[in-house]
């Protein structure tokens, strides 16, 4: 974070409230509490994608721990109609906008190819293709342009894809349709194994302004931070004054993903520091400090995560595997003779065996 | 009747389609104040406004991408893209991302998005300029290819394309442009025959040639100047779906094929109508199926396309060594 501005920062380490010049925003206690309920759910969630993928019952689990104050903070400033594109790390995102943990998990346990409807619940499905959704967000957003709406878009990726062409011209398209777009960028530091020096010859968030838009630096494990920027830039998004550039300064606590062995590539120190950082230690000692919340209310959402731990674990176990056929299906939505004659096959074999005594 | 180039019976249809539906937006490089580099798109952007005929930047992936938002959005895309070799940059937004958001997300998403895609040799323009990349979209499950083979067609098929919920990839054979046909602009495009099926356009009893695009005109030529042979002709038009019916029932009467295209044979249209053909019409086939292509090289140089585009008497060719068979 050096050689630039200092990251916007409203919360210190030990959850002191801090003023900064540029950003400030006001949030109420129950609002706290509300932050803080979501993140710890978030995480609950998360840890329990990872045991899942461990016990077999999932495919892969990409783990968002240590990003909750990111994720949370930023989705949770949009409004219902507000569009955002997440990537497959960001389930307090997903969270944020309603996809149950169930629809969530569909996708790591290869049950479905998406998960939830992105019309309903204005959350794009997640894209593993890094920083292909950013170009589907700058879309959205000139089309909510040239519809004459309100509506903002939030494009969601990490630091790896500011490598991507994609990402890249994505800021074009911002800049020069003057998107209502926010393009939030995640610095996890690592892309797999690609710490964030190793491709960017300056701080991420420095780039905007090469494409001829505002880049804001903020502290990622800072919730009130991440939300005091993540408004601005919608406000400035509404108000037709085009795209902001967020680079949320946050790490990736836990592996890429499950099929990855991180302790070949950074150091347990590095993990440690990182973890004297943590997002939910913060707002729970902010909310502490000035009384928004005390042991029963921390008590009450450590029983919910239990909960929710439980549902997830049950009804994960649960997923119905859909029937062969469904492989056809959406994949046109106007007919289509070859689709049907391959569905039409797949189901006579399928009645082939009928009759061999399958109970 | 009106007798136009394909080119302005392209730009007619995207003017009847953008008149009857205002959520069809027109996205491109250079097709907005210029009209596009063949000039399809001439007069839109004055007619209609830059809200809907929109000039882009010099970027193919963010042109398909952006369409696909603007879609998720509400809005059909026409997206051009102004030469075939010009594609490939858009080749994950188009094979991994469009092609598959549809079913990805249940059906809840649609994706009306058309990609026109001048394609094709003929015309001695440089390096990247004479592509037929077919094969690969053809290839993707979740994309519609079609190409129209003459200015009558293209008006129709224009407007049946962007009227479609699927995504498009609709490929304009560039060398024939400027070729002239009677075009009826009063036809009703609702009732219009299907656009996802083959058609024949010249009646026959001893060979069918089956070809697409830029090969029509070229195999329609052939057959009428053979001396002896009585050649059916049968446009392919929709490339996925690849209707085979028409093409099957034909080969059942004349019991020889051959096919035609510009691309390379290796896994191309040829294969996949030959094997189909073979499953179909084992017993009535009287020879092999046979292939005319283009070779398995990069494009050649402009002073050598001759050599590698299948021409009328390299059809002529095939044919007779089919019916000598």
């Amino acid at each position: 974070m050096s050689d630039s501005e200092p990251a916007v920062r409203l919360l210190s380490p030990d959850g002191e409230r801090l003023a900064d010049g540029r950003y400030d925003i006001d949030v109420s206690d129950a609002a706290l509490r509300d932050l803080y309920r979501d993140m710890v759910l978030v995480r609950r969630l998360d840890v329990e994608g990872t045991a899942l993928q461990r016990q077999g019952e999932l495919a892969l689990w990409a783990p968002c721990l240590g990003q909750e104050a990111a994720q949370i903070g930023s989705a949770r400033c949009l409004r219902p109609t507000d569009m955002a594109f997440p990537t497959y790390r960001d389930h307090g995102v997903a969270w944020a906008r309603g996809v149950t943990p169930l629809q969530l998990l569909g996708l790591y346990r290869g049950v479905t190819n998406g998960g939830w409807d992105p019309t309903q619940l204005h959350c794009a499905l997640y894209s593993i293709v890094i920083g292909s959704q950013a170009l589907h967000a700058a879309g959205y957003a000139l089309g909510a342009s040239l519809q004459g709406s309100s509506d903002a878009t939030v494009a969601y990726f990490g630091d790896g894809a500011t490598d991507e062409g994609d990402v890249n011209e994505a800021f074009v398209l911002a800049a020069g349709f003057r998107l209502p777009l926010v393009l939030f960028c995640q610095n996890n530091q690592w892309a797999i194994s690609t710490p964030r020096e190793g491709w960017h010859g300056a701080p991420i968030h420095r780039r905007a302004e090469g494409f001829g838009f505002p880049g804001v630096l903020v502290d990622g494990n800072d919730v009130l931070a991440v939300m005091a920027v993540t408004q601005a830039a919608l406000d400035r998004a509404r108000s037709g004054d085009g795209p902001t550039l967020i680079e949320a300064f946050t790490y990736r606590m836990g592996a890429h993903t499950t099929s990855d062995d991180p302790s070949r590539y950074r150091s347990a120190d590095e993990v440690d520091a990182w973890s004297r950082r943590d997002p939910i230690r913060r707002l729970s000692a902010y909310a502490t400090r000035i009384g928004a919340a005390d042991e029963s209310f921390f008590a009450e959402v450590e029983a919910e995560a239990d909960e929710l731990a439980q549902v997830v674990r049950a009804g994960v176990r649960q997923l119905p595997v859909p029937p062969p056929e469904s492989m056809f299906d959406h994949v046109y939505a106007e007919p289509h003779a070859t689709i049907a004659e391959q569905r039409a096959f797949l189901t006579a074999y399928q009645d082939s065996f009928a009759d061999e005594g399958v109970a | 009747m009106t007798t136009m180039t394909m080119a302005a019976a392209l730009n007619a249809g995207l003017r009847r389609a953008m008149e009857r539906d205002p959520s069809v937006v027109l996205l491109g490089e250079d097709i907005g104040r210029l009209g596009g580099v063949f000039r399809v798109t001439d007069g839109l952007q004055k007619d209609f406004g830059q809200a809907r005929v929109i000039d882009t930047p010099l970027a193919e992936s963010a042109i398909v991408g952006a369409a696909i938002g603007l879609a998720m959005r509400g809005l059909r895309p026409v997206v051009e893209i102004q030469f075939d070799g010009f594609v490939y940059p858009a080749f994950d937004q188009i094979v991994a991302q469009l092609a598959k958001l549809h079913q990805r997300s249940s059906g809840t998403v649609r994706l009306p998005i058309v990609i026109r895609l001048p394609f094709g040799g003929g015309i001695g323009a440089v390096e990247h300029h004479s592509e037929s990349p077919e094969a690969y979209f053809v290839h993707t499950a979740g994309l519609r290819v079609i190409t129209p083979a003459d200015a009558a067609t293209a008006y129709v098929t224009m407007q049946q394309a962007i009227a479609s919920d699927d995504p498009v990839v609709f490929l304009e054979p560039k060398r024939r442009y400027w070729d002239k046909a009677d075009v009826d602009s009063a036809v009703d495009v609702a009732r219009a025959p299907s656009p996802w099926q083959s058609r024949v356009v010249r009646a026959g009893t001893d060979v069918t040639v089956a070809c697409y695009g830029p090969m029509v005109r070229t195999c329609l030529e052939a057959a009428q100047s053979h001396e002896s042979a009585s050649c059916e002709v049968v446009d392919l038009q929709s490339l996925s779906p690849l209707d085979t019916d028409t093409l099957i029932a034909s080969v059942r009467r004349t019991g020889r094929l051959v096919v035609v295209h510009e691309a390379s044979g290796t896994a191309g249209l040829g294969a996949e109508v030959a094997a189909r053909v073979g499953e179909a019409c084992f017993f009535e086939l009287e020879a092999p199926v046979l292939r005319v292509t283009g070779y398995d090289i990069p494009y050649p140089p402009a002073q050598l396309e001759e050599h590698h585009l299948p021409d009328l008497d390299r059809v002529l060719d095939a044919v007779d060594r089919v019916l000598a068979f």
